[in-house]
């Protein structure tokens, strides 16, 4: 019988239990209010989730023009960045800033941004490995390809052009710490940069070796450099070689030997 | 006998002098104690003063000038300030250095334009010019000879400088408030004098003077096509509704859990407020939070039909939850201080939409500082977005989630794609 005991007590038959339950509900109530504003006022002050502690979220803002990975995306002039190395992407991130390589929207971005965010930033995509976006091909005759090739891998010694084999590696795909590989990137991009070194807009530690190369080649030259270079794929281990692999042909500020 | 005497009178002058010796010696040390004092308060001042911001030019020597300061009468180019006695400010006297910062005049008594801020730092103390004087002095010299100014006629005559000192000019130092705290007066003291905050946060008029009545009501910073909001009105960057450590968060980190600094602002933290104390930091947010006038929400005019600008709204919705949502939620809260909130957001619903339009498509980091060294970036969309999208997704920006900013013309879009990023 105790639960018919329970029940009758919770009869609001008599006017005591109308007050006594009553005051109880209110009670409840009063106390189910007060979590729920609490609740409100836990919510409020912390409305939202705070972003993913990753770079990946933090470098959102270089994902619409470079990939999400860097790998790079269909236009023409913004290179990709995964796997080169991390001195070279060091060099360019603190040029940008310091504005001794122009282009506006880099410079921007980069301003007020200290070097160890910028190493951070460098290390992080030198790091990346991601899926190889496939190019266009650049439409030229096969007479410029085979010029390119010819100054991709033996240079021009009549005219002072080296190999870019020389420094940038057999596959093409960089040296430790500061040499950038060359594959996949657009004929555009390499051809405005070749362009940039010659007449000053791009500029790199001195002895600026490629200011050199660049202001030595014709702009044929660089037309099939870029071709040829853009022909190229991804070669499946697109690492750059380990620092002091090859014997460079000429002294770089950005390479110290 | 005698040499002993001699001795013993020698003996007993070797006290004094050895006292005297230390005396001097720890007189001189003391002094150049005090130098180093002032010499680090001089520093801190002139972080303060931000006047690295304009007297070195990026990439160049420190304080070395030659920095290009576009304005709407030619192009003027910043002042040597290393102590090189030929090209810098070697040769000066604390006066002269003095009369720069109090009065506006060079050491021969000529005048300087306005481009330097002297109508705030005109209320700098003598002692803390001073103080700034011996930091300056203290900085490696560097010769460097000033570019002359490339302005137009008829601005390059300096006389003209005279009606412009007349009718905007009020030389006098900081007189204390005594009805204020002393953390108050201390916040005043540095958001008037050396903060110079009002150069861009007041409306700059035609004459390219900025009146005392509109003090701090905000307008468009002349050139650099960014709009310095109001610091009086809550509807753009007063500060009324913010607590003192979200204006503190701002100002020093860069971020809060109300928004980011950007544009110009994000220098001024860089090179300035994340370099300054607690305690000085904390007075000029009660300095500025006291500014706010409780100006009421009115709703904005728009000059764009009812039917188009609900189509801006449905259009930009889609853009809005294909580029956007994904950072600042679909309900516009964002992920602060990372992400920072739309809804609610002042900086989106002011008058002028330069700011937002150029957000979207600059994008842009906050300034990495000491309290935020790795801040989240916003990427630029000006590539990726037609001017029609731009328009529609700053109009959704400004008017969902409760807010109350006009909406954008394509044509608005369009013409800040041109303006300049440095």
């Amino acid at each position: 019988m105790p639960s018919r005991t329970r029940d009758n007590r919770r009869k609001p038959g008599t006017l005591s239990c109308a007050l006594s339950c009553g005051a109880r509900w209110t009670g409840l109530a009063i106390v189910l209010l007060g979590l729920v504003l609490w609740l409100a006022a836990v919510g409020s002050a912390q409305p939202t989730e705070r972003a993913p502690d990753t770079m990946e979220a933090r470098l959102l803002a270089c994902a619409a023009c470079h990939g999400r990975q860097g790998e790079g995306t269909k236009n023409d002039y913004f290179p990709r960045l995964a796997g080169k190395p991390a001195g070279y992407l060091m060099n360019q991130l603190v040029a940008f800033r310091d504005a001794r390589r122009r282009y506006p929207p880099m410079n921007y971005l980069l301003e007020y941004l200290p070097n160890p965010y910028l190493q951070k930033m460098a290390d992080y995509f030198a790091a990346l490995r991601p899926t190889a976006v496939p190019q266009p091909v650049a439409e030229v005759s096969q007479a410029v390809l085979a010029r390119g090739r010819s100054l991709v891998s033996e240079g021009d010694a009549a005219h002072g052009v080296p190999p870019c084999s020389g420094c940038h590696g057999p596959k093409l795909t960089g040296m430790e710490p500061a040499i950038p590989g060359l594959v996949g990137l657009h004929a555009s991009y390499i051809s405005a940069q070749l362009g940039a070194f010659r007449y000053g807009t791009r500029t790199a530690a001195e002895p600026d070796c490629m200011q050199l190369v660049a202001a030595s080649l014709t702009e044929s030259d660089v037309t099939a450099v870029a071709a040829w270079l853009a022909s190229l794929p991804i070669p499946p281990d697109p690492s750059p070689l380990p620092k002091g692999m090859l014997p460079m042909p000429l002294a770089c500020g950005s390479e110290p030997n | 006998m005698r040499g002993e005497g001699t001795l013993r009178l020698r003996l007993r002058l070797w006290p004094p002098i050895l006292l005297a010796g230390w005396l001097v010696a720890s007189l001189a040390q003391a002094t150049r104690a005090d130098e180093r004092t002032i010499v680090t308060k001089g520093e801190y001042l002139a972080r303060a003063g931000d006047c690295i911001a304009c007297h070195t030019n990026p990439g160049g020597a420190l304080f070395a000038g030659g920095r290009a300061m576009a304005t709407p009468f030619g192009t003027i180019y910043t002042s040597n300030i290393t102590p090189d006695p030929t090209s810098g400010i070697g040769s000066w006297t604390a006066d002269d250095f003095y009369a720069t910062m109090h009065a506006g005049r060079f050491p021969d008594g000529g005048l300087i334009y306005p481009a330097m801020p002297f109508g705030s730092y005109t209320k700098v103390t003598r002692e803390d010019s001073d103080a700034i004087f011996a930091f300056l002095r203290s900085v490696p010299p560097v010769r460097q000879p000033n570019r002359p100014y490339d302005l137009r006629f008829p601005f390059n005559n300096r006389q003209l400088i005279l009606g412009w000192r007349t009718l905007f000019f009020q030389e006098g130092e900081y007189q204390l408030n005594p009805n204020k705290s002393a953390e108050w007066n201390r916040g005043a003291y540095l958001v008037e004098g050396l903060g110079h905050c009002a150069m861009c946060h007041t409306p700059i008029n035609a004459l390219g003077g900025s009146s005392e009545s509109q003090a701090f009501e905000g307008g468009l910073i002349p050139m650099q096509n960014w709009y310095a909001p109001s610091l009086t009105s809550n509807k753009e960057a007063g500060l009324g509704e913010w607590s003192i450590e979200e204006i503190v968060d701002l100002l020093r980190n860069g971020v809060s859990q109300r928004g980011a600094v950007y544009g110009p602002m994000a220098e001024v933290t860089f090179n300035s407020l994340q370099h300054l104390n607690d305690a000085d930091v904390r007075a000029m947010a009660v300095y500025l939070k006291s500014l706010d006038q409780g100006s009421p929400l009115a709703a904005e005019v728009s000059g764009i039909p009812a039917p188009e600008s609900s189509l801006l709204m449905s259009f930009g919705q889609t853009v809005y939850a294909t580029h956007c949502a994904n950072c600042h939620a679909t309900d516009g809260r964002g992920m602060p201080p990372d992400y920072p909130p739309l809804a609610s957001n002042p900086s989106i619903q002011m008058q002028s939409a330069v700011n937002p339009i150029r957000m979207v498509l600059n994008g842009g980091f906050p300034p990495g500082t000491a309290g935020n060294p790795m801040p989240y970036g916003m990427p630029p969309f000006a590539q990726t977005l037609s001017d029609d999208e731009v328009a529609a997704v700053v109009t959704y920006i400004r008017a969902a989630w409760g807010n109350r900013g006009s909406p954008v013309s394509s044509r608005q879009a369009n013409e800040l794609r041109a303006a300049p990023l440095d």
